[in-house]
């Protein structure tokens, strides 16, 4: 019915994004890491990602993306599962997702205060008889700043995978005796691990790549891939060691987004039938 | 029933206290005359008369708006158009590809979004700063748009388009008198979120924005660095506002258009 100009009319603009935005950027990263600081052709830079700091920054990268993945999750699970048991559920809903509306460095920039040495914390802390304590510049604060962050995109896709999951199905294991931790470990939790794979993906491949938190709260002290990445594109100038390091980043995003993928054919008509 | 009902309640306040506390607490010390974030000493509108006599801040501020509705608004257009040639694709494993590549930018960490990006400005000479930013804008926030507005068009019965191309119905007609009103709810949920993504976006612009040019995020984290300024504070209490009220809008909208909140992370 269309003809086949109007059909490239529309796309002129958006091909050109997707070659230009998408596809170029890639091939260049790709590229660069070929390179070493003068220029020459190389694969120095993946020999170097293989000695003992880069892989010692993976790993520690991987480890503190992992703890933030696993407390968003943590706490994440009870609030979507509770609010979607609430009256106007919706309401409740924007009202936890206006924060994440507020600007990252805001946010971040509050707990800067909020975590000092004469903040509300250590304020708090003194009435109980501790002594000032540096809470900024501590894992502690760098996890807890991280999953403050990702929170809400950890309940979004949990709340609406759990607002599909259809009641009768939990009635139904109720009036089969299951008690409510089989009911939730046998029947919910099950149906809705779509949304959980869905927020661990949202804060996961994030997590690995965080670079301002690092800078603003944790001191410099720890380093993730985004870290380094920033570190060799912007300070060292070394593009061809930190397009290395992005290409192994894209390298583990392929490999989460495939652990964590949708086989979504079967589990989706669930919550309908 | 009842007291597990009471611990719930508990709970999601927690949650609703630990969400907003850091928001609250910034704007709480915006009116503080000491120049600290501790120790509130007493009741001003100094920083706020700081924020606006600063007119480099201003600036910074104009620039974020402008460059967050313009490249909305190119990223809505270009979306659309995007997400139409996707929809009356014949070729199905071509249509799949395509959407895969959609989503590309997406899933992509920001500072690899930024540090590709910032190699391919330099290698076709755009200049850092306005234009390098702005383009970037647009470019992350195409997908997105997409997402938002392919599902409307696969709702939509195709039959309305035939019935309008019976009743003698050009093309640009079928398109704008059918089928950009069918997808109303969907343009303007990409349209936001666009706004949304551009207005929060640190990383990226961190990578492609030059000497000259610096939008709020990238500000806000030069400030931060150097210390605390309770000027940062008064700029959150006013952003804190508009937000809300942004966000308040487009509940409404959304609500009339019975579009869910939070679809951009529906599959």
């Amino acid at each position: 019915m269309q003809t086949k100009n109007t059909k490239t009319f529309y796309l002129i603009p958006y091909f050109a994004w997707i070659i230009l935005f998408v596809i170029a950027p890639i091939a260049l990263i790709a590229y660069y890491s070929l390179f070493d600081l003068s220029g020459n052709f190389t694969f120095d830079n993946y020999k170097n990602f293989f000695t003992s700091i880069y892989l010692k920054l993976t790993l520690s990268s991987f480890w503190y993306a992992f703890l933030i993945t696993l407390f968003s999750l943590l706490v994440a699970y009870p609030t979507a599962y509770l609010l979607t048991k609430t009256k106007h559920k919706q309401l409740w809903l924007l009202l936890i997702i206006i924060p994440s509306w507020i600007n990252l460095l805001l946010k971040t920039y509050a707990f800067i205060g909020i975590f000092g040495l004469y903040g509300p914390i250590n304020a708090f802390l003194n009435v109980f008889g501790f002594g000032e304590t540096q809470i900024l510049f501590t894992d502690f604060s760098f996890i807890f700043v991280s999953v403050y962050i990702f929170i809400p995109f950890m309940i979004l896709p949990i709340f609406n995978a759990l607002d599909k999951l259809n009641p009768s199905l939990i009635d139904a294991s109720r009036d089969l005796g299951a008690s409510s931790w089989t009911t939730f470990s046998k029947v919910i939790f099950p149906l809705t691990t779509n949304g959980v794979k869905a927020g661990i993906q949202a804060v996961f491949i994030p997590s690995l790549s965080l670079f301002m938190i690092t800078r603003l709260i944790a001191g410099n002290k720890v380093i993730t891939l985004g870290t380094a990445i920033e570190q060799q594109f912007l300070v060292t100038q070394n593009w061809g060691m930190g397009s290395t390091i992005a290409v192994f980043l894209i390298i583990f995003m392929v490999i989460v987004m495939i652990i964590t993928g949708q086989r979504d054919k079967g589990a989706n008509t669930n919550g309908k039938n | 029933m009842e007291r597990t009902s009471k611990t719930a309640k508990l709970y999601l306040a927690l949650i609703f206290i630990i969400l907003y506390a850091p928001i609250l607490y910034l704007i709480f010390y915006s009116f503080n005359s000491g120049g600290s974030m501790s120790n509130f000493e007493s009741f001003t509108w100094e920083h706020y008369g700081a924020v606006f006599s600063d007119t480099r801040l201003i600036m910074i501020l104009i620039n974020t708006v402008i460059v967050a509705l313009l490249s909305a608004l190119l990223a809505t257009i270009i979306g659309v158009f995007g997400s139409l040639g996707i929809v009356y694709m014949r070729n199905k494993s071509i249509r799949n590809s395509l959407l895969s590549l959609n989503n590309v930018l997406i899933v992509s960490p920001d500072v690899v979004i930024g540090a590709s990006f910032l190699i391919l400005f330099t290698m076709i000479g755009v200049k850092l700063g306005f234009a390098s930013v702005l383009i970037s804008h647009i470019a992350f926030s195409i997908p997105i748009v997409v997402l938002m507005v392919l599902p409307k068009l696969q709702e939509m019965n195709s039959s309305l388009i035939d019935a309008a191309a019976d009743l003698g119905a050009t093309k640009g007609e079928i398109l704008r008198r059918v089928i950009i009103p069918f997808i109303k709810p969907g343009i303007f949920a990409g349209f936001f979120m666009a706004l949304t993504y551009s207005l929060d976006d640190f990383a990226v612009t961190f990578f492609v924005t030059g000497n000259g040019f610096s939008t709020l995020s990238v500000e806000i984290y030069s400030m931060a660095r150097a210390g605390i300024t309770l000027t940062i504070n008064a700029l959150s209490g006013i952003i804190f506002i508009v937000t809300l009220f942004l966000v308040v809008g487009y509940y409404f909208i959304s609500q009339r258009g019975k579009n869910p909140v939070g679809m951009g992370v529906r599959k």
